[in-house]
C-alpha cells in the first residue's frame, strides 16, 4: 500500500516549501509541491516612483537581493526604452556574474553537498589515501596530506565537542550514502575551502555594489559608480586591479575544485542520472548585455522543448515578444480566486482564497507559471542546455570537460542526455559557474577597454512620459529566469509583478492539471527509508530551492515541534 | 524617499573589522518583521558610535553575512522574535541561551543566522559573544513601515541595544536633532 510522506520544512522554514509524496514499493508514485510565496509586492509599490522600485524589490529575498534589484531597473528601462551606458552594463554584468559564482559555490558545498557526502564517514578516512585520490583528479595545491589531516583533526574535535548538531541533517550513515571515506574527507576539505572562496566572490559585489547584502550602486538608467581613475572615492585603477586579482583567485577554485568534485562525486552516484528529470521543457533568458539597448548578449538563452536541443528557439533581446508574450500563471491549484484561466503577468491578480490542502484541488500559495501554455523547468540546467544548443563556445567546452572527467571516473562515457536528471542539475550548475567566471573576466576587460577609450559615462537620466507605459525586466539569476513586470502611469507605478525562478519549478499543478517540475522530478525516485527520505531531499535540493523570499523571524514557539519531528532543522518528517 | 543617484564610495572590504557588530535583521516589507533594521537606521541617524562598533542592516541575508560576522568579539543581533509573549515585549537573550535557541529554532530564513554561526564554528571563527535583542511583533502584514505600537517602542528598544554596546565598553553619543544624519532611510525616518 502506498505510504504518504510529508517533508516540511524542505528548506528549513516550516510551511515555506513542503513536499508530499506517496511512496509505493520503495518508489515515489505521486508528489505535491506546496509553498508560501512572496505575493503583494504591488501593494507596496503602487503609486511610488519607478526609480525607487529596485531599492524595495531587493528586500523581497535575502539570498537574491542583487538579482531583484537588477530585474527591477531593467523593467523600468524596458518600459521607457531607455539606453544604458556601456560602462554601466559592464559593471552590472560583473556584479551579476560574481554574485552567481558566489551563489552556485554556496549551493553546492554548503547547501546540498551533505545530501551526498557523509561527514561522519570522513573521520574514518586515511588522509594519505585521500590525498592520493584527490591528486589523481586535480593538481589543486591544497589536495595534500597535511591539509587533509588538519581538516580531519578539526572535524574530530568539532564532532567530539558535540557541535555536529548544528548541521542537524541527521542522515549520516544513511544507506543511500555511497562515497568511500577518503572521498568524503576530500569533499569536507573542499567544503571548508569553499567557505573562503564564496567570500572571495562576494568581495567583487561589495567593491562594485558599495555594500552587501544590499547593493547601493544601481540606478534606473545606469549605475552610480562614477569612474575617475585618480579619485579615491570612485572606481579607480587600484580598485579595478584589486577586482582582477580576485577574479584570478576564483578561477582556480572553480576549475580545479568545484568542477572536479561535481564530476567525480556525480560519477560515483551515476545511478542518479536516471532520476529526477521531470519537466524537460527548459526556459532561460539571455544575459550580460553587450550594447546599450540589450540586443547583444554574452550569454544566450531561450526555450527548448521535450529535452530536444534541436528545438531550441533563442530569446533575442529585451524587446523580444517571444518571451514577453509567452508567460502566463495559473491559480487553479493555488490558493487564489481563479476562474479566468491562466493570466499574463500584466493582468495578474492575487486575491487569496484559502482552502485546506486538497490533493486534487488547491494546495499551494505558489502560482503555476507556463511558457506558451506548457510547464517549463528553469535554472542552470535550462541555461546550460540553451547555451549549448546555441553553440556558445565556452559552454560546450566546459560541458565537455565535466562530462569527460565524470566519464573517466565512472569508466564509461557519459552523454549529454545524462544531464536531464538530479545529478545533471549539479553538473550543469558547475558548468555554468565556469562559464560565468570566463564571462566575468571578459566583462572586466571590456570595462577597462571602454574606459581606455575615454568613455566615463555611467548613467542616462530617465524621462517618464504622461500616460501608460509597460515593460518587463528579465535576468538569468542563479536559480533561473527572473522577470519583473511593471505598468507605469503618469510616472508612477500602477502595477508590478515579480515572477521568481522558484515559482517556475515549485509551482503546483497547472490549468490542465500537469505537474510542476519539482513534482514531476520526484516520480520513480527511490526512497530506501520512508522515515529518512534523503532521496527526496536530493532531487528537490538539486533545483536549489529558495522560497524563503519573505519571512525572517526568530520563532521560539516552533522549538518543541521541531524537536518532535526529530530529524533536525533541515528536514522535519511527519506521517 | 527621493530617487537620487548618489555617488557610491568604494569601501575597502579588507579593512580590519570592528570588534563589535550590531546586526539588524528582518524583512522591512512585512511591517514589524523589519524592527531590527529600523533600530539600525535609528542608530545611524540619531547617534554616533565609535569606529570599534559597526552597524549593519543585514535584511534577511544568510551566508553573505559570513564575512561580516566572522571573528567578532561581540555580535549583537537585533530582530523580531516570537516567544509567545505579548506584542511589543522586548526579549534579550545572552550567553548560554543563544546557541540553544539558534540550534533548536526553525530557522525562519533558508540560510539564516544559525547556518552562518554553524559554519563559523566549523571554521573556528565564531564571534566570542552573541546577544540577541528582539521585540515581539504586532503585525506582519505586507507593508513598508512599523505598526504604531512597535513604532512607539522603537526608541526603548534602541536604548536597550545601546546599553549592550555600552556594557561592551563603548560610548554612544546621542546627536541633537539638527545634527541628525539626513541620509535617506527605508523604514521609519523618511
Amino acid at each position: 500500500m502506498a505510504k504518504r510522506i510529508v517533508v516540511d520544512p524542505m528548506t528549513r522554514i516550516e510551511g515555506h516549501l513542503r513536499v508530499d509524496c506517496e511512496v509505493d514499493n520503495g518508489k515515489v508514485v505521486k508528489a505535491w509541491s506546496s509553498g508560501q510565496m512572496w505575493r503583494g509586492i504591488e501593494l507596496i509599490l503602487e503609486g511610488r516612483d519607478p526609480r525607487d522600485a529596485w531599492i524595495i524589490t531587493q528586500r523581497i529575498c535575502g539570498v537574491c537581493t542583487t538579482v531583484h534589484a537588477v530585474a527591477s531597473v531593467r523593467a523600468v528601462e524596458n518600459a521607457l526604452k531607455l539606453e544604458v551606458p556601456l560602462n554601466a552594463q559592464y559593471i552590472r554584468n560583473m556584479i551579476i556574474t560574481a554574485h552567481g559564482i558566489h551563489d552556485h559555490i554556496v549551493h553546492f558545498y554548503q547547501l546540498s553537498a551533505l545530501d551526498w557526502v557523509d561527514i561522519v564517514s570522513a573521520l574514518q578516512a586515511d588522509p594519505a589515501k585521500a590525498a592520493q585520490i584527490a591528486q589523481s583528479l586535480s593538481d589543486w595545491p591544497l589536495n595534500n596530506v597535511t591539509v587533509f589531516k588538519d581538516v580531519q583533526e578539526k572535524l574530530k574535535s568539532f564532532v567530539n565537542t558535540g557541535q555536529l548538531g548544528v548541521f542537524a541533517s541527521g542522515y549520516w550513515g544513511h544507506p543511500a550514502m555511497k562515497l568511500p571515506p577518503e572521498v568524503n574527507l576530500m569533499a569536507v576539505a573542499h567544503y571548508f575551502q569553499a567557505l573562503d572562496y564564496q567570500r572571495t566572490a562576494n568581495k567583487i559585489v561589495s567593491v562594485l555594489g558599495s555594500k552587501t547584502p544590499h547593493i547601493q550602486n544601481l540606478a534606473v538608467g545606469g549605475v552610480a559608480n562614477p569612474i575617475n581613475l585618480d579619485s579615491q572615492s570612485t572606481l579607480t585603477m587600484e580598485r579595478l586591479a584589486y577586482i582582477k586579482s580576485v577574479i584570478d583567485e576564483l578561477g582556480d577554485f572553480v576549475r580545479k575544485v568545484y568542477m572536479v568534485d561535481v564530476a567525480a562525486i556525480g560519477a560515483m552516484y551515476a545511478d542518479w542520472t536516471q532520476y529526477g528529470a521531470g519537466v524537460t521543457n527548459y526556459l532561460s533568458v539571455p544575459d550580460l548585455p553587450l550594447d546599450t539597448m540589450g540586443t547583444q548578449f554574452a550569454l544566450p538563452g531561450g526555450y527548448i522543448q521535450n529535452a530536444d536541443l534541436s528545438t531550441f528557439k533563442p530569446i533575442t533581446g529585451y524587446q523580444d515578444a517571444f518571451f514577453e508574450g509567452g508567460v502566463k500563471e495559473s491559480v487553479k491549484h493555488a490558493w487564489y480566486q481563479g476562474g479566468k484561466g491562466a493570466l499574463h503577468p500584466y493582468d495578474g491578480e492575487t486575491i487569496p482564497q484559502y482552502t485546506d490542502f486538497q490533493d486534487d484541488g488547491k494546495y499551494s500559495w505558489v502560482k503555476a507559471p507556463t511558457f506558451n501554455d506548457k510547464r517549463a523547468q528553469v535554472g542552470p540546467l535550462a541555461n546550460v542546455l540553451a547555451m549549448a544548443a546555441a553553440g556558445h563556445e565556452p559552454t560546450t567546452r566546459n560541458l565537455t570537460t565535466v562530462l569527460e572527467m565524470a566519464g573517466t571516473v565512472a569508466g564509461a562515457e557519459i552523454p549529454v542526455a545524462a544531464l536531464h536528471s538530479t545529478i545533471g542539475r549539479h553538473a550543469a550548475r558547475a558548468v555554468r559557474t565556469a562559464v560565468l567566471h570566463e564571462a566575468l573576466e571578459q566583462q572586466w576587460v571590456l570595462l577597462m577597454e571602454n574606459i581606455g577609450k575615454g568613455d566615463y559615462d555611467t548613467f542616462n537620466q530617465p524621462v517618464f512620459p504622461e500616460g501608460e507605459v509597460r515593460g518587463v525586466g528579465f535576468h538569468e539569476a542563479p536559480r533561473g529566469v527572473l522577470s519583473h513586470w511593471i505598468v507605469i502611469r503618469d510616472g508612477k507605478i500602477a502595477n508590478y509583478q515579480a515572477v521568481v525562478p522558484s515559482t517556475w519549478n515549485a509551482g503546483p499543478r497547472d490549468e490542465s492539471d500537469e505537474a510542476g517540475p519539482y513534482e514531476a522530478s520526484l516520480m520513480d525516485n527511490p526512497v530506501a527509508e520512508p522515515d529518512k527520505p534523503l532521496e527526496v531531499l536530493r532531487t528537490i535540493h538539486s533545483f536549489d530551492p529558495c522560497l524563503a523570499c519573505a519571512i525572517h523571524m526568530v520563532d521560539t514557539e516552533q522549538k518543541e515541534i521541531t524537536r518532535v519531528q526529530g530529524v533536525g532543522a533541515q528536514c522535519g518528517v511527519k506521517f | 524617499m527621493d530617487a537620487v543617484v548618489q555617488p557610491v564610495s568604494m569601501v575597502d572590504t579588507d579593512l580590519a573589522q570592528a570588534p563589535v557588530l550590531v546586526l539588524g535583521l528582518g524583512n522591512i516589507l512585512l511591517q514589524d518583521e523589519g524592527v531590527g533594521v529600523a533600530v539600525i537606521e535609528r542608530l545611524q541617524r540619531r547617534y554616533r558610535v565609535p569606529d570599534e562598533v559597526e552597524l549593519l542592516d543585514g535584511g534577511t541575508s544568510g551566508m553573505s553575512l559570513l564575512e561580516d560576522i566572522s571573528n567578532r568579539e561581540h555580535l549583537i543581533v537585533v530582530d523580531a522574535v516570537r516567544t509567545g509573549k505579548p506584542a511589543g515585549t522586548e526579549v534579550v537573550l545572552t550567553g548560554e541561551e543563544v546557541p540553544a535557541f539558534l540550534c533548536n529554532k526553525v530557522s525562519p530564513h533558508q540560510l539564516a543566522l544559525s547556518d552562518v554561526l554553524a559554519n563559523l564554528a566549523l571554521m573556528n571563527k565564531s564571534p566570542r559573544q552573541v546577544t540577541v535583542v528582539g521585540m515581539e511583533p504586532l503585525s506582519l502584514e505586507t507593508h513598508l513601515g512599523l505598526s504604531e505600537m512597535v513604532t512607539d517602542r522603537l526608541q526603548a528598544l534602541t536604548e536597550t541595544v545601546i546599553e549592550h554596546i555600552k556594557a561592551a565598553g563603548y560610548e554612544v553619543e546621542q546627536l541633537n536633532p539638527e545634527a541628525w544624519n539626513k541620509n535617506t532611510s527605508l523604514m521609519t525616518e523618511a
